[in-house]
């Protein structure tokens, strides 16, 4: 029986806390690493308010899960999507983007960047080529 | 359900997962590795800190292959491996020493 790879892509668009998405999300993701497909993430709208610098719910009563995106990479999810757009609507730029990393075991486990800004037409392809999308 | 260790008494789901992260001491681990017929050796603290050291990084237990790469990464290769794991932890390396370190069942372990 062959294993067919499928792409998927979780689209992330709402702020991380006030409502369970962004964390239900990101563990459906860490859930479905396991089963070796090629996954993306997408942020955008207020989903980009996930990847924010310096996150503190002490007076939310929420956990802050923030720190939970720097284990993507150990899962192998490597490519978040971030629309420059939305950033942009939002007075953010990259610098106020956590620095997100994984190691290319590929590439004598050279560090490099997850996050990818990319364009609203650019995202379009992108999502264009998926095989699978689950938006949060 | 609860476990008794070191005098007192520490809540646990149906799992046997302590429920409250923060109550943790190693007399937990002491006390859940006698249930399962295990003693913990210093190879096995090894581990159990490794796992604690990671939770508080980056707030979740790691599936068992996230778990056995990170090993072999920071305590070296001849660690990394699933063999070593499970010959230390039977029941799991995943799940019987995120148990053992007082964390949640790992995210991802299916």
């Amino acid at each position: 029986m062959s294993e067919q790879i499928k792409k998927f892509m979780y689209i992330n668009r709402r702020a991380p806390y006030g409502t369970i998405y962004a964390w239900e999300s990101l563990e459906v993701v860490l859930i479905g690493a396991a089963f070796d497909q090629d996954v993306s993430l997408a942020f955008m709208d207020d989903g980009v308010y996930q990847l924010i610098k310096g996150q503190d719910t002490s007076e939310v009563d929420m956990k802050n899960f923030s720190p939970t995106y720097q284990a993507l990479g150990d899962y192998d999810v490597t490519k978040l999507f971030v629309e420059k757009e939305s950033l942009e609507e939002r007075g953010l730029t990259l610098e106020d983007l956590m620095p997100l990393t994984y190691e290319d075991e590929d590439d004598d486990w050279a560090e490099k960047a997850s996050i990818r800004l990319v364009s609203r037409a650019e995202l379009a392809d992108i999502l264009e080529q998926q095989d699978v999308i689950f938006s949060f | 359900m609860a476990i008794e260790a070191n005098g007192k008494t520490f809540e646990t789901d149906e799992e046997g997962y302590l429920t409250n992260l923060g109550e943790w001491e190693p007399a937990v681990a002491e006390e859940m590795a006698k249930e399962d017929d295990l003693e913990l050796t210093d190879e096995h603290w090894e581990i159990i800190n490794f796992l604690r050291e990671y939770y508080e990084e980056y707030q979740i237990a790691p599936a068992v292959r996230v778990l056995t790469k990170a090993v072999g990464k920071r305590l070296g290769k001849e660690k990394g491996n699933s063999k070593y794991l499970y010959a230390l932890f039977p029941y799991g390396p995943g799940k019987q020493a995120c148990r053992f370190a007082g964390l949640p069942k790992p995210t991802g372990c299916i």
